[in-house]
């Protein structure tokens, strides 16, 4: 991963995306996820790919922080969980129809991590991921002691909600489409940051954080800004995750599981790459699927992502990304 | 005033505890610039280690002390050479994620075996009367005992030979390997020493309040505090930064539910890292 390159593609390419093998490749993922479980109404099969969509889109907006600015975000099921507490409190308590709770959620958890994040990127490195691992306890706490939310016995939507999207059978489909719909934009937003001229800072934040500010990358508000936008999807994501369930608690919201599984995607996947985030989310959802299954594993879950996050970290760094890119340098211009 | 003259009192009985865990985290950071983030579950390590010796082995609770700081000490030097040796040198985000990558395995384990119910090891002092006050005597020997340790370690640190050496990496790593420092051993012992002095603030945590597997959270978050308090990296910072955060808890603790306190705490380390980056109590590192 060189700055170099992307220097030049995001010079010369910004504003043609589209004639890029790559928007291709993310458009035809988009659709077999969508097609594959409609083609025959299967359910299982939906179900299943409907997890790899949260850990999609979880993992890529993480990658924007941990993989370009290079910033640890012990935190980032915080944007998932409050996004999800945001749009089942509207709903219940308010009765805002699901478009507007959902677009209410993205836009107050982004505003909130944006506050949060100019006062908390100010600190450098280890200091930084000091403060996103204390916010998920700091979190979990405030919502289990916070009365309109439900405190610590959570929220609960009645049957009815799910009236206006065609009865609960049509409207999991909805919110299937929907999640396949967030991902799609996860995706995209990861490489077209990518490719511009933000990412190119961010990435240079992540290589050299003095070297870029002092060639003018203006650091702090970068972050912020890397910080608040990884936050917007993950927060649609959480929503549309806790209205398909019609509940919603302090503990299943803010699961550390769940965003150490999304570092340990990207780290799988291979830090700063889109097709990695994805494809590390795809392989985990499998071995997680196994491991499930598997009476003996299910109980080691932690350990399990835990002992492969220590093996990626010491003997293959770049992930499987990496990896190819060793291999075949030439993959670097097809997949981002 | 009376409850909270003696809530106060309490409440710097616990912190000296509270700057004991976090002194283990401090002095890992000056001596390697590392943030140990397996810090938690050694403190959690250190509440199951007096468990399971008091109540398996039946060795008298306070007994157990120095069995748990020699086997955090030789835990963390094995957890040097796991997860830290090699990425010396590399971004400190691979250190960051190697250490927590071991926290989540301890935990897994931990949770594994004994799942997320409360643990109590029952540990009988007499109350201390003072007046009017009555402590609750297990704090008060928590507190000795962290005063006993932490002079041992003032000691270690100024007056032996290899503290000097331990002084000299952590002020210049370089230049203390030209002066024939062998230096990946002295970090490797720093490491063991931070990994100790966590293991046995666990364990006297465990004296005075039941805990989970999953306690380490919450206790590593008031180490964050702490050390932001005092300043990472300083050692005399971090016990008087934790003494002041037993201060804030007992006197939070007279206006507001128990559990506010996470929230409280966060709030106060963002803010104190914000407006006083190098800490409140950062003296001068000698």
């Amino acid at each position: 991963m060189s700055g170099k390159t992307t220097g030049t593609v995001a010079g010369e390419q910004r504003a043609s995306l589209r004639r890029r093998p790559f928007f291709w490749i993310i458009a035809a993922v988009i659709a077999a996820f969508a097609l594959a479980p409609a083609i025959g109404n299967n359910v299982e099969l939906r179900e299943s790919l409907l997890l790899a969509t949260v850990y999609i889109t979880l993992a890529s907006n993480l990658n924007i922080m941990l993989g370009y600015a290079g910033y640890i975000n012990f935190g980032s099921i915080v944007f998932f969980g409050l996004g999800g507490y945001t749009c089942v409190y509207l709903i219940s308590a308010h009765g805002w129809p699901l478009a507007a709770a959902e677009l209410a959620a993205g836009v107050a958890v982004s505003f909130l991590a944006l506050v949060f994040g100019l006062g908390i990127l100010r600190l450098r490195g280890a200091f930084f991921a000091l403060a996103t691992i204390g916010i998920n306890e700091a979190v979990q706490a405030f919502v289990s002691n916070f009365e309109p939310w439900g405190g610590a016995a959570g929220l609960y939507l009645p049957t009815t909600i799910f009236k206006p999207l065609g009865g609960p059978m049509r409207a999991l489909w909805v919110v299937y489409f929907l999640l396949v719909a967030v991902m799609g934009a996860s995706l995209y937003l990861s490489y077209a940051v990518k490719s511009s001229k933000f990412g190119l800072g961010l990435i240079a934040i992540g290589q050299n954080e003095d070297a870029a500010v002092v060639l003018g990358v203006p650091a702090p508000l970068y972050k912020a800004l890397a910080y608040s936008l990884s936050a917007f999807l993950p927060a649609l994501a959480g929503g549309l995750y806790f209205f398909k369930s019609a509940f919603i608690q302090p503990s299943d919201a803010f699961d550390l599981n769940l965003s150490t599984e999304a570092m340990v995607i990207v780290m799988l996947g291979g830090r700063s790459t889109v097709t990695g985030a994805a494809i590390g989310a795809y392989l985990y959802e499998e071995l997680r699927g196994y491991l499930l299954t598997s009476q003996t594993f299910s109980s080691f879950q932690l350990v399990i992502s835990g002992a492969l996050l220590l093996l990626i970290v010491l003997f293959v760094p770049g992930g499987l990304m990496g990896w190819i890119y060793g291999r075949w340098p030439r993959g670097k211009e097809v997949l981002e | 005033m009376l409850g909270i003259i003696a809530a106060i009192i309490d409440g710097v009985l616990i912190g000296s505890v509270y700057g004991l865990a976090a002194l283990g985290l401090t002095l890992i950071w000056g001596v390697m610039e590392v943030i140990n983030l397996t810090h938690g579950a050694a403190i959690v390590a250190g509440m199951f280690g007096l468990y399971l010796l008091a109540n398996a082995v039946h060795i008298p609770p306070y007994a157990t002390l120095p069995l748990i700081l020699i086997g955090g000490f030789l835990v963390g030097i094995v957890l040097y050479w796991i997860s830290v040796h090699r990425l010396m040198g590399r971004p400190p985000l691979m250190i960051l994620l190697s250490t927590f990558a071991v926290n989540l395995v301890v935990i897994g384990l931990g949770t594994a075996a004994w799942g997320t119910d409360l643990f109590n090891v029952p540990v009988s002092l007499p109350s201390v009367t003072w007046g009017r006050y009555t402590f609750s005597g297990t704090h008060i020997l928590a507190a000795a005992l962290t005063t006993a340790i932490a002079g041992a370690l003032y000691l270690f640190l100024y007056h032996t030979k290899l503290g000097k050496a331990v002084r000299a990496v952590a002020n210049n790593r370089e230049a203390a390997e030209l002066a024939g420092i062998p230096t990946t051993r002295v970090l490797s012992l720093s490491f063991g020493l931070g990994v100790a002095l966590a293991g046995a603030a666990g364990m006297l945590i465990a004296t005075m309040f039941p805990f989970t597997v999953l306690s380490g959270d919450a206790y590593q978050l008031k180490s964050f505090v702490v050390t932001a308090l005092g300043g990472l990296g300083n050692p005399a910072g971090a016990l008087v930064g934790g003494i002041a955060l037993g201060l804030i808890e007992g006197f939070a603790g007279q206006f507001m539910p128990v559990s506010w306190t996470l929230v409280i705490e966060f709030v106060l380390f963002v803010a104190v890292l914000i407006i006083f980056p190098r800490g409140i109590f950062a003296f001068r590192r000698a």
